[in-house]
């Protein structure tokens, strides 16, 4: 079983702080981390690599930092990586960052594919069902729990108030929960081979087959147009009122934020 | 892509159970404001089998028109019967913005329709409006606005080439319209055949979740209650309030130290960290450690009888008094304005 895993390097966004002079995000110092949903999709793929001995690739489009990434997966286990990367990929959204990844995964082999439900940054959501939906496949967001039965997956699938135990032919993609499991360390003799034995293949723009009307800035359909800081909380205001009318205050301002 | 081609706003009706999710009618609301800005109408689109009846109260609820897709396929969600019937629907009625709500089956299908019909998406939005676009002197465009980086920068976010704009939008965010069964009922059954093969994925089993208590973290609401509470028989009323509000309770590290609240339930540094929509602080004084978990609530409303408490300093409404007062009487007026709603 060939098993490709899509992973994101993220900022570590409980580390993010804002600048109060100049309400811009500060970067320096933060770690980057493997993105947590995608960093238990890994995970998924790795015990289906120790039950059904898979054959695990990792897969990361980013800038070439990004493979200290990728590093950390094939330290966990992962027996390829493959570092998407080029200029003309970059400013990609959510479409134009599945199309690049559908493009690439088309020159694997899989019966697999796992990315994470979402990535700490953006939260988006968006490239996995996107990814299957270029590739045609089946996609099966939210997973909780994943089987292998046969040529045919089992997903335990979650919503807000319910779930979902679905059945779904292999070849399919599913994104992970970070509640999915607790993915394990790098061993040492794993971080030994990610650096000496295990290469990081390197893909450019010649390397998918894709046009570059579909990638990077050109690719994508949304801009953003503005950036800003929700700026810095200000205390609001505090009442020494009777109870009563405290009680009908509090009411008038849920109103006033429609929380009511 | 002519982009005048395409008019007016949808919104996809999320159903489960055959009832309308609340998110819906919030994007009815949202989407008529955009519509009179647009000149244009609204029109939700609702996925189901057997609502006819549901289907009406969209209709009551401000939209326009419903597009009405009737197919037991579309009983309970699946992402592929769901994808091929919007997709026909959009691709056939060319409406120039569709709004899904940013729930798990919104969150879901929206990518997928938007990878198959090649325009772009944005996530989880706070904020929508109309806009003229910066080259094209009047083409309108929806401004969508969202948090980004765990909610510590917003980004605004267009779509200037492609049709329909799409986004799915953070569900309690936006404001429903007025109700009214006297608002004309104008529905449109569309006729949908899906191939047997778009069903392909089977589901074995259906488990609804029993809500106990929800995870603090997931909460929009979170009714607090800390030291001043006194005891653990006094959390029944902030089970209460947080009952009326759609949230649950949590607690500071002090009623949790003492045992009056289960430790699932704890925010702060030791705890967990929290970002409802609403925070409300009953008798928590508010130590710095308390604040790291909860000061990126959207709003916080403070009750407590030390008007000196740091809680007030992070507080958006602070009230300084006798929570055992003051919560019994907020839980009348609740349930006032609740019946009057």
């Amino acid at each position: 079983m060939n098993i490709v895993v899509c992973i994101k390097q993220v900022p570590d966004t409980t580390e993010v702080r804002i600048d109060p002079k100049t309400n811009t995000l500060i970067r320096e110092g933060v770690p980057s981390i493997i993105n947590p949903d995608d960093k238990a999709g890994l995970e998924a793929a790795l015990r289906l690599k120790d039950e059904y001995n898979a054959h695990v690739t990792v897969l990361t489009m980013g800038i070439p930092n990004a493979e200290d990434a990728l590093r950390e997966a094939l330290a966990m286990g992962a027996d390829e990586a493959i570092l998407i990367t080029d200029r003309a990929f970059g400013g990609a959204d959510t479409l134009a960052t599945s199309t690049t990844l559908a493009a690439a995964i088309k020159n694997l082999d899989y019966d697999l594919i796992i990315t994470g439900r979402q990535a700490i940054d953006g939260d988006t959501a968006q490239v996995g069902p996107q990814i299957a939906e270029h590739l045609g496949l089946v996609n099966i967001s939210y997973a909780e729990d994943i089987k292998i039965d046969g040529d045919k997956i089992i997903v335990k699938r979650q919503y807000e108030d319910r779930y979902h135990l679905l059945k779904t032919k292999l070849p399919c993609l599913i994104t992970a929960l970070a509640e999915l499991n607790k993915p394990r360390y790098m061993t040492p003799g794993g971080i030994f081979d990610a650096y000496r034995e295990k290469r990081i293949k390197i893909w450019n723009l010649k390397d998918v087959d894709i046009s570059q009307e579909c990638v990077g800035l050109k690719g994508s359909p949304t801009k953003v147009v503005k950036s800003f800081t929700k700026g810095a909380k200000s205390a609001g205001k505090v009442f020494s009122l009777e109870p009563q009318e405290s009680a009908e205050l509090i009411v008038e301002k849920m109103k006033e934020k429609f929380i009511i | 892509m002519n982009i005048s081609e395409y008019k007016g706003v949808f919104v996809f009706a999320e159903q489960r159970d055959r009832t309308v999710q609340k998110v819906a009618y919030e994007l009815i609301g949202k989407a008529k404001e955009l519509a009179k800005d647009l000149n244009t109408t609204v029109t939700a689109v609702l996925l189901g089998y057997d609502m006819i009846e549901e289907a009406k109260k969209l209709c009551y609820a401000g939209a326009d028109k419903v597009i009405y897709a009737d197919n037991e396929l579309l009983d309970e969600y699946m992402t592929e019967p769901y994808t091929f019937t919007l997709h026909k629907i959009i691709t056939e009625k060319k409406p120039e913005i569709v709004l899904y709500g940013a729930s798990a089956i919104g969150r879901d299908v929206a990518p997928r329709v938007s990878a198959r019909l090649k325009t772009g998406l944005t996530a989880d939005c706070t904020g929508l409006a109309i806009t003229e676009d910066d080259t094209n002197k009047g083409q309108l465009n929806l401004a969508m606005t969202r948090p980004a980086f765990g909610g510590n920068l917003m980004a605004t976010i267009i779509i200037g080439k492609h049709r329909p704009q799409m986004a799915t939008v953070r569900p309690g965010v936006m404001q429903k319209a007025k109700y009214s069964e006297n608002n004309p009922v104008n529905i449109e059954q569309f006729m949908i055949d899906i191939p047997a093969d778009k069903k392909n994925v089977e589901i074995l089993d259906i488990t609804k979740i029993i809500q106990q208590r929800m995870n603090i973290e997931d909460a929009k609401v979170l009714v607090s209650g800390g030291r001043g509470m006194h005891g653990p028989e006094n959390y029944q009323m902030l089970e209460e309030l947080a009952g009326l509000l759609g949230g649950t309770i949590s607690a500071s590290r002090a009623a949790v130290d003492a045992g009056w609240v289960p430790k699932d339930r704890q925010v702060g540094q030791t705890g967990k960290t929290v970002r409802p929509n609403l925070y409300i602080a009953c008798g928590i004084s508010g130590a710095i450690q308390h604040l790291a978990g909860m000061e990126e609530s959207d709003f916080i409303i403070a009750i407590n009888k030390d008007e000196t408490a740091p809680i007030f300093e992070i507080a958006d409404v602070g009230i300084v008094g006798d929570l055992f007062k003051i919560v019994p009487l907020l839980i009348e007026e609740l349930k006032k304005s609740k019946q009057m709603a």
